[in-house]
């Protein structure tokens, strides 16, 4: 503030002379007119894409509205219907399966990934590109590398066939109603997990190295170091993982829009996939924001979930 | 000053982390390798198959090609349009980064530097939109932009990634330039530098690794992402590379050849910039790691 007035005192009033009071009341009305226009484009693009559209989502989720014409209030009709809506419920309980895959294969591997790099010396860094390359390709040549891997014709089926091994003759990955969803959530999981190892390995050079020694003095092993002095360490990033986990498996879009788009017969569908076509396809907006909301909520109390889980860890 | 010590300090202890212990090192090396192998050997695969023939592809569905055949990339470059869909790749994320400094940029100097009135509000809201998922304003959204005539074009495309990358680059940003001491730009003023040359030529120079981080976070968003793009640009000329690309892999199934030549130069330029500027990306994704 006081360097802001001096850098306005330098343009408009000769060196040395002391402002007058109303005087310094308008450079800091000026200054702060300055600071507002430096925010207002962010605002701006902000407000426009982000901060309006959401407000009239929850107004336009009480409405019946087809995107163009008037939306007509119709209360909580949008509300009854969704409460009954078999479809909504078979993809929401899609996405609560993929987070359950997503609590499990994806952390563990993650874990023992960042576990044994913080153990090495030679060879860490390459280890680390490896790991991390899935993460940073795009998800469409990711959904290419695996619809090729798994292709029943062309892919690994084929090669485990000349060796004599049928196993996966006829196996239709992304095409089977009991498989597709599971396989999707693999592709993604692979695509995923090599960012969680950098990220708990971040955290794992963060553990204080005496903590380590004190356990090596006591002659812990690799799993008692890992459960006494490595899991408390990163606990913090543990729960972040978590976080971003819930919110991702329940806004899940990519993957099962690229490999299956929800299909066969919704075997594989998600909420986010059903929103949009429920929006962009059969033009029922306003059913749309209804369930868009809902996810939202979702997503909400999951948020403050894992924030009382956070504030808990840090009061211990 | 006091920052950079403590940075350096981080990195020294980071350097002098514990070692494994010698019996244990040839457990990790193997989980290591076995995990290393998932993770790239089918991205090996992806680069195998864009080199052979069809006729090789049924015979050696995954190994490595007996030649080096790369017609599959002439061909895919031409019926796959990719001089078009990553042309406008370019123009997505030239904007999307630009515009993201700008807005970004503006408003962190204003929250570190100026006097804004309601600073902790403004922060607050940043937060706010920060944990809002997209699909809380997707579809208004959609029909608002079908309203504004920016449906289907790049620019209208641009403004929602600006929108979706300012909140936490404004955030990320304004540690950077809260971090840079005041006596600096007070000196530079002593000097006689006006307001644009302490901005452009201190706080500038000194802060460029945060904006460096936001262009590279903004820009592979822009480069990969799928659901505003599939959504709200339905012009095949529209299209950015990862979409267009979509639509050519769907249009010739089992053309593995080909369809993975397609993949290979989308991806090229990520792996080359990844492997220049490897730390800075780990770094960057980790700050704006929110993507599922």
């Amino acid at each position: 503030m006081t360097q802001l007035l001096a850098s306005a005192s330098v343009e408009s009033v000769a060196p040395g002379a002391v402002p007058t009071p109303p005087r310094r009341g308008r450079l800091r009305r000026r200054g702060r007119l300055i600071a507002i226009a430096f925010v207002l484009p962010a605002l701006a693009v902000n407000l426009l894409v982000i901060g309006g559209p959401t407000v009239s989502s929850i107004i336009y989720s009480f409405t019946d509205w087809n995107g163009i014409t008037v939306p007509e209030f119709v209360g909580l009709d949008n509300w009854v219907r969704l409460l009954g809506d078999d479809t909504f419920w078979n993809a929401l309980g899609h996405n609560f399966i993929y987070l359950l895959i997503f609590l499990t294969a994806p952390m563990a591997m993650g874990l023992v990934g960042a576990f044994m790099l913080s153990r090495i010396r030679r060879g860490a860094a390459l280890f680390r590109v490896l790991f991390f390359i899935p993460y940073l390709l795009v998800s469409v040549i990711n959904a290419q590398i695996w619809r090729n891997l798994l292709d029943p014709e062309l892919g690994i089926a084929s090669v485990l066939r000349g060796m004599g091994i049928h196993w996966l003759d006829d196996v239709y990955f992304f095409a089977d109603k009991d498989l597709a969803l599971y396989s999707v959530a693999f592709v993604d999981n692979w695509h995923f997990w090599g960012f969680l190892v950098v990220l708990f390995l971040a955290a794992m050079q963060g553990i204080d190295a005496s903590q380590y020694e004190a356990a090596r003095i006591d002659g812990a092993n690799a799993w008692q170091e890992f459960r006494h002095v490595v899991l408390p360490g990163i606990r913090p990033t543990l729960t972040f993982a978590l976080t971003i986990i819930a919110i991702g498996a329940l806004l899940v879009y990519d993957y099962p829009f690229i490999l299956t788009a929800g299909g066969p017969a919704g075997s594989s569908d998600v909420a986010s996939l059903l929103v949009n076509r429920t929006a962009f396809v059969s033009r029922e907006a306003g059913y749309a924001s209804t369930m868009a909301l809902a996810l939202s909520l979702l997503g909400g109390v999951f948020l403050i979930f894992f924030n009382i889980l956070r504030r808990r860890e840090e009061e211990n | 000053m006091s920052a950079l010590t403590a940075i350096r300090a981080r990195r020294e202890r980071s350097v002098e982390r514990p070692p494994g212990g010698l019996g244990r090192t040839p457990v990790s090396y193997a989980v290591l390798v076995i995990l290393g192998l998932f993770a790239f050997l089918p991205v090996l695969v992806l680069l195998f198959n864009s080199l052979k023939t069809s006729l090789e592809l049924g015979t050696n569905p995954l190994g490595p090609p007996s030649s080096l055949d790369f017609s599959n990339f002439v061909e895919a470059w031409t019926r796959g349009s990719m001089a078009r869909g990553l042309g406008n790749s370019a123009i997505l994320v030239a904007g999307t980064i630009l515009g993201t400094w700008l807005c970004a940029g503006s408003a962190a100097y204003a929250l570190a530097r100026l006097d804004l009135p309601f600073k902790r509000g403004v922060e607050t809201y940043l937060f706010v939109i920060i944990s809002l998922p997209v699909q809380m304003f997707i579809v208004p959204l959609f029909f608002l932009w079908v309203r504004l005539g920016l449906i289907n074009t790049l620019f209208g495309l641009i403004v929602i990634y600006v929108a979706l990358n300012t909140p936490f680059s404004v955030l990320l940003l304004r540690t950077f330039l809260v971090g840079i001491p005041r006596e600096l730009d007070e000196a530079a003023r002593l000097d006689g530098a006006n307001e644009l040359q302490v901005a452009t030529r201190v706080i500038l120079p000194l802060s460029w690794p945060g904006f460096l981080t936001v262009g590279l976070v903004s820009g592979l968003g822009a480069y990969s992402e799928l659901m505003f793009a599939v959504t709200f640009l339905l012009d095949p000329a529209q299209m950015p590379g990862a979409t267009s690309f979509l639509q050519f892999s769907q249009g010739f199934t089992q053309l593995y050849n080909l369809v993975n030549a397609a993949g290979v130069i989308i991806v090229l330029p990520l792996i080359i910039l990844f492997l220049l500027m490897q730390r800075r990306f780990i770094a960057g994704l980790a700050t704006g790691g929110t993507k599922g």
